[in-house]
């Protein structure tokens, strides 16, 4: 019993030294008790907010797509619909870019260009997301429109079912070209959490498969990826859920319609995108009841693809003992 | 005949293997790309809409000439504000987190929320704010925007703050107990000048991060053609100026709205740019 341990000393020093250490122990108990009870209190608050509406619509609240502030008649659905397909399609570029950038960073580049290149990369993170939404305003849309998205139109328009995803008016707007600038958005998210799981791999797997003759490309594929699996999806999932709730970005240009679309070319909208045009201009209870409940809805999705994330982040680190 | 197939064989490996890899370096080019032309547009339109009445001069009415002085001023004071009341909350969560629970499962659950709240939707967190300032003052207001900046700078210095601390030598804290010091002037005294670069990075990054704000300012500070010192009323800042102003049909709200944009992304850049070298200097 010669050793003592920091804590049991901590606590002996306590109990002789008294008041000094049980106001600080209260302090930082209570500013660590704030933090847990602050994401309750956006929960509650977000609901107590949101449930006229809630009470009002019903479940069909999800899966109306009125949207219609002069009859005060709401339903998420055009919204909600919007979040999840311009994630989609920020997922659909974001990830395999990302496991790109991570492949150049981890396998290809000298050692010279790594820290450099993850430095800029990680810069596109910094970029102020109101930033995004300009650029996408004034450059990215207007390149849409008169470059890509006529090709679009012409030649993948006319593949059947799949088709009418991409018929449509080249405006530039839509769902399709928020999905690209959030895509854009959460490469730097995703590259940088693969980026890091892959240098977990012990090396004495790396350098067995090597020593068995593998390609770079073949160690990869047989031994980074299914050692660092679970984080990988992990880290996707923790740029999805930045996706999800990104407001700025796509705000300017979504297109901010309510009426339902199947082609992406139209404008559309998506939950973020509704309140941060609408909250504001919201001029009777129910309307802005309606607002909050929508914003309920994203912090549940994003809460569960967020501890769905964390989770998994969390079980390559044990194995890890870090 | 084997010798060749396998011959066959090491060549299709090779094939794709520089294939898969060369893919990667574009993807790098791509990210890379993205980057440059984001950068490069807000510096040539910022430029070109700079000038010093930017500083002088109030934001104009509809069509008019004008500056952003208020929007500065308004973003500075409440980014101040909010770095007041979240710093020492988010530094002492931290320190909970990192000298009392190293190990507990509350400690546990508290990095599992304060992650979750770190990556939350921001526009989420202004909602929040709103619904608990906004609406019982019933009125819009500087404070609300602080809070609401405040709110997200939180979980950024809880994480920094534990991370730094965890780092420290054990025997840091045991040769300063055993000269008899009590535990919180171990913490006040030995520790926290031991870790200040990686807290002065927290709070760099959650500098950087709260100045670019925009979604959560929208529904709590929202904005105010004049100027004003007074936190109580709804007040200008960079952000909502710019997203208001990119939406208007007016030139010279645009060239207002790239000049804003201008300075916000230097300002966060070179922000983060500081955090950073901060950072290395102390792994190094």
């Amino acid at each position: 019993m010669s050793v003592a341990l920091p804590a049991s000393r901590a606590e002996q020093a306590r109990v002789r030294r008294g008041s000094g250490d049980r106001v600080f122990r209260l302090l930082v108990a209570f500013c660590a008790g704030f933090v847990l009870l602050s994401l309750g209190a956006v929960a509650a608050l977000m609901l107590t907010g949101g449930l006229p509406a809630l009470r009002n619509f019903g479940f069909a609240f999800l899966y109306r797509s009125v949207w219609d502030p002069v009859r005060q008649d709401f339903g998420a659905f055009v919204p909600i619909y919007g979040t999840l397909v311009t994630s989609l399609i920020a997922m659909l570029i974001a990830v395999p870019i990302s496991f790109g950038i991570a492949l150049f960073l981890s396998e290809v580049a000298p050692s010279w260009l790594r820290a450099p290149v993850a430095a800029a990369i990680e810069l596109l993170a910094g970029i102020p997301s109101i930033i995004y939404g300009m650029w996408g305003l004034f450059v990215f849309v207007p390149f849409m429109a008169d470059w890509v998205e006529p090709w679009i139109d012409d030649n993948l328009g006319a593949i059947p079912f799949l088709g009418a995803l991409f018929r449509g008016p080249p405006l530039g707007i839509g769902m399709l070209t928020a999905g690209i600038i959030l895509g854009v958005m959460v490469i730097p998210f995703i590259s940088s959490v693969m980026r890091d799981v892959f240098a977990l791999v012990p090396p004495t797997l790396r350098e067995s498969a090597f020593g068995l003759g593998a390609t770079r490309w073949e160690v990869v594929r047989g031994v980074v990826l299914p050692y660092t699996r679970t984080a990988v999806v992990g880290g996707i999932f923790l740029g999805l859920g930045r996706a999800l709730g990104e407001t700025m970005a796509v705000t300017f240009v979504l297109g901010n319609a309510h009426e339902f679309a199947i082609s992406l070319l139209k404008p559309g909208n998506s939950i973020a995108a509704a309140i941060a045009n609408e909250f504001t201009e919201a001029d009777s209870d129910m309307y802005r009841s309606s607002l909050v409940a929508l914003g309920f809805v994203l912090f549940v999705v994003t809460f569960i693809v967020l501890a769905l994330a964390k989770l998994m982040l969390i079980r390559l680190a044990r194995r890890e003992g870090t | 005949m084997t010798s060749m197939r396998s011959h066959g064989r090491a060549r299709w490996r090779r094939v794709k293997n520089v294939f898969a890899l060369g893919l990667g370096g574009v993807a790098t080019v791509i990210g890379l790309g993205f980057l440059a032309w984001i950068l490069v547009v807000t510096l040539v339109n910022g430029l070109s809409a700079l000038n010093l009445a930017l500083f002088t001069q109030m934001t104009p009415p509809p069509g008019a000439e004008g500056g952003l002085l208020n929007a500065i001023f308004g973003s500075a004071i409440m980014i101040l504000v909010a770095m007041l009341l979240g710093a020492p909350i988010g530094i002492l969560a931290g320190t909970h987190l990192a000298e009392y629970g190293r190990s507990g499962a509350i400690a546990e659950v508290i990095r599992f929320i304060n992650d979750i709240l770190l990556s939350a939707p921001s526009i989420v967190i202004g909602l929040f704010v709103y619904q608990l300032v906004v609406r019982p003052t019933g009125h819009f207001s500087g404070w609300a925007g602080a809070a609401s900046l405040g709110f997200i700078l939180l979980p950024v210095l809880v994480r920094t703050t534990d991370e730094t601390m965890r780092l420290l030598p054990i025997t840091l804290r045991e040769a300063a107990l055993a000269l008899g010091a009590p535990q919180w002037r171990v913490i006040v005294q030995v520790l926290y000048p031991a870790a200040r670069t990686g807290l002065l990075t927290g709070l760099l990054l959650g500098l950087a991060r709260i100045s670019g704000e925009t979604a959560p300012l929208l529904f709590t500070a929202l904005n105010n053609q004049y100027f004003t010192a007074d936190l109580s009323q709804p007040m200008a800042n960079i952000p909502v100026v710019i997203f208001q102003f990119a939406l208007s049909p007016y030139d010279a709200w645009h060239a207002l709205a790239w000049a804003g944009a201008l300075l916000m992304t230097l300002f966060v850049l070179v922000v983060s740019v500081g955090a950073r070298i901060a950072l290395r200097r102390r792994v190094g």
